[in-house]
């Protein structure tokens, strides 16, 4: 008795090979497609933008002109609330992510926690906004500041930079913290000076990463009502500003035709400060990063 | 002599004891689990702020619009004087059509790729690609609107030249490509952690490495793949500058996608960037709409977190 119908097998072999290899191609040109997105993306970006993109642009404020138009105002002030964004989402996400693998006791409370986190996620950029709008720029009365905009944004990153500090955290080997101990060395003292050391390349390089989220973001801005036509720096944390996306949606709007070509120039400017940011990422995780 | 020794030399025990006793040492001890508690709870109390607000402006607008009007409504005319309409449907058909665009250009690609890196692709080929996609994943959204805008709709326009400049066609296919990222590296991530010896089980059986594919690992990744499906969904639903670059300001109850169209996110960028008065019926709709949103979104996620806890194959 046959088990196998070798006739059967033979026949069918030769469409069966002919079907992998077709789908091996179908499977690459999908993941190309991706990739081909990407290059076409940075592409027009440049050949429209690089003509507007010089020291002028660099140096000016908006300007209802397409030839005046600058984005010094924004530049400047997203780097301002990268100055309120940093600290406070950093302190607030390490401080979380340390409570959470160091101290946090399997209980309910805890369970909670993660999974409000685990939430929060998902909860989309504009409903931040919303929140920022009700509690920060009116309820607080903190105006449309750089203050309201950034503790939006700080919240808005928040649940990123917990669950990235948290496996950074949770790749610190076990006998460091173990030898720690027999060292004498308090709980404290042992995160401080074992724990943190060790973990904080990948806690930064994870921190990096969504404060860069926070450079691109638009809508609670939007919501939050921050102003585009501005035509001054921002003096404080209390002072208006705008934000190099805002800058760019407005300018995406309008439509005369140049202002395209300023926009895609906004753009360009964008990509660089991300691509900065992103270098000083990986820079950060080479440099630093130890293997025990 | 003795009494010499007996001062000087402690034994570690007494350091340690010693050690305790001092004041700022201890308080840190105590003090700092407690600190780091109050920064974890900083995501909780986000979490009220966002469910109370909502609820609170919410209910302040449901004074003033009936509850079933919203819910059933099929015109969405806040700016329209005299007699406004606020009926959701519209709203919420423009972001179906965008979602369910975004899903057809997502969810094949996204798989494919993911099958790609997974099961063929080599492990140098895997490590050059996989960095590539997460840069795509974290292009900021209004470049991707700006680029549906001045790329995506022309070339449509030139195929289809019935389509309008805003329609649901152009930033459908963008927010597609925008979540494919996401797809693909979540599924890859689920198909990946298959044990290599079912592979290998099914590939001595004589499969070819398609049928393995498509007959063992699919299947046995199912949870990942659905999760991650849901989830990229969830963050086509939220996805708001790249409809409010490409998508149009009219609201319409219909199936019609080379229209303009609204999507509820969209219309709140509408208000907010106009200038509706604070205390205005328009004012207190943006919160009624984003709490419509966030259900929307909480659900997708809920679904997510059950679908990978409830089918999840241990091995």
């Amino acid at each position: 008795m046959n088990y196998i119908n070798q006739k059967e097998v033979i026949k069918r072999m030769s469409g069966r090979i002919f079907l992998n290899g077709l789908f091996k191609v179908i499977f690459l040109l999908a993941t190309l497609f991706a990739l081909a997105t990407l290059g076409i993306l940075i592409y027009r970006m440049v050949t429209q933008g690089s003509e507007y993109l010089d020291a002028d642009f660099l140096g000016n404020f908006s300007s209802r002109f397409a030839e005046k138009a600058g984005i010094k105002a924004a530049l400047i002030g997203s780097i301002w609330l990268m100055a309120v964004v940093a600290p406070v989402s950093l302190l607030l996400g390490i401080g979380a992510a340390l409570y959470l693998e160091e101290y946090a006791s399997k209980n309910k409370m805890t369970d909670f926690i993660r999974m409000n986190i685990s939430n929060l996620a998902g909860v989309p950029s504009i409903v931040f906004g919303l929140l920022g709008l009700t509690i920060f720029v009116r309820s607080l009365a903190l105006g449309k500041s750089v203050l309201a905009a950034g503790l939006t944004m700080s919240l808005l990153i928040l649940p990123v930079i917990i669950v990235s500090s948290q496996e950074a955290i949770r790749a610190v080997p076990n006998e460091l913290r173990e030898a720690s101990y027999g060292m004498g060395a308090t709980k404290w003292q042992t995160i401080l000076k074992v724990v943190l050391p060790f973990a904080i390349p990948g806690i930064l390089t994870g921190c990096i990463l969504a404060l860069s989220r926070a450079v691109g973001e638009t809508a609670p801005l939007v919501v939050i009502g921050i102003p585009v036509i501005v035509h001054f720096l921002p003096e404080g944390i209390l002072s208006q500003f705008t934000a190099l996306p805002m800058q760019i949606f407005d300018w995406a709007k309008r439509p005369q035709p140049e202002f395209q070509h300023v926009a895609a120039a906004g753009i360009l400017v964008l990509l660089i400060f991300l691509i900065v940011l992103n270098s000083i990422a990986i820079f950060i995780r080479n440099k630093f990063q130890k293997r025990y | 002599m003795v009494s010499f020794k007996q001062q000087d030399s402690q034994s570690v025990q007494q350091l340690i004891e010693q050690a305790k006793g001092k004041g700022s040492k201890k308080l840190m001890e105590k003090i700092m689990p407690k600190i780091l508690f109050l920064t974890a709870l900083v995501s909780v109390l986000t979490t009220i702020g966002i469910v109370f607000t909502l609820i609170f402006e919410t209910f302040e607008f449901f004074t003033r619009v009936n509850i079933i009007d919203y819910l059933i409504g099929r015109e969405w005319l806040p700016f329209a004087g005299d007699s406004p309409a606020y009926g959701v449907l519209p709203l919420i058909a423009g972001t179906l059509k965008v979602t369910l665009i975004a899903a057809v250009v997502a969810v094949p690609l996204g798989i494919a790729a993911a099958i790609y890196l997974s099961e063929y692709a080599s492990d140098k080929i895997r490590r050059t690609i996989k960095p590539i996609l997460e840069v795509l994943a974290g292009v900021p959204t209004i470049v991707y609107g700006f680029f549906a805008l001045t790329f995506v709709t022309p070339i449509i326009q030139t195929v289809i030249p019935s389509v309008k400049i805003f329609n649901a066609i152009s930033p459908g296919i963008v927010i597609g490509i925008m979540i494919l990222p996401m797809i693909a590296s979540l599924s890859e991530d689920a198909m990946s952690s298959v044990p290599n010896s079912i592979r290998e089980g099914a590939l001595a059986l004589g499969s070819t490495k398609l049928e393995v594919t498509l007959k063992v690992i699919l299947p046995a990744a199912i949870s990942g793949i659905l999760s991650s499906i849901v989830l990229a969904v969830s963050r086509a639903i939220g996805e708001t500058m790249i409809v409010s670059l490409a998508g149009g300001s009219t609201p319409k109850f219909d199936m019609n996608i080379t229209d303009s169209i609204q999507t509820m996110t969209a219309y709140i960028v509408q208000v907010s960037s106009g200038d509706a008065g604070y205390g205005t019926t328009i004012y207190y709709s943006i919160y009624a709409v984003g709490f419509t949103l966030f259900i929307f979104t909480l659900l997708m996620n809920l679904l997510a977190h059950f679908i990978s806890k409830r089918f999840k194959e241990e091995y």
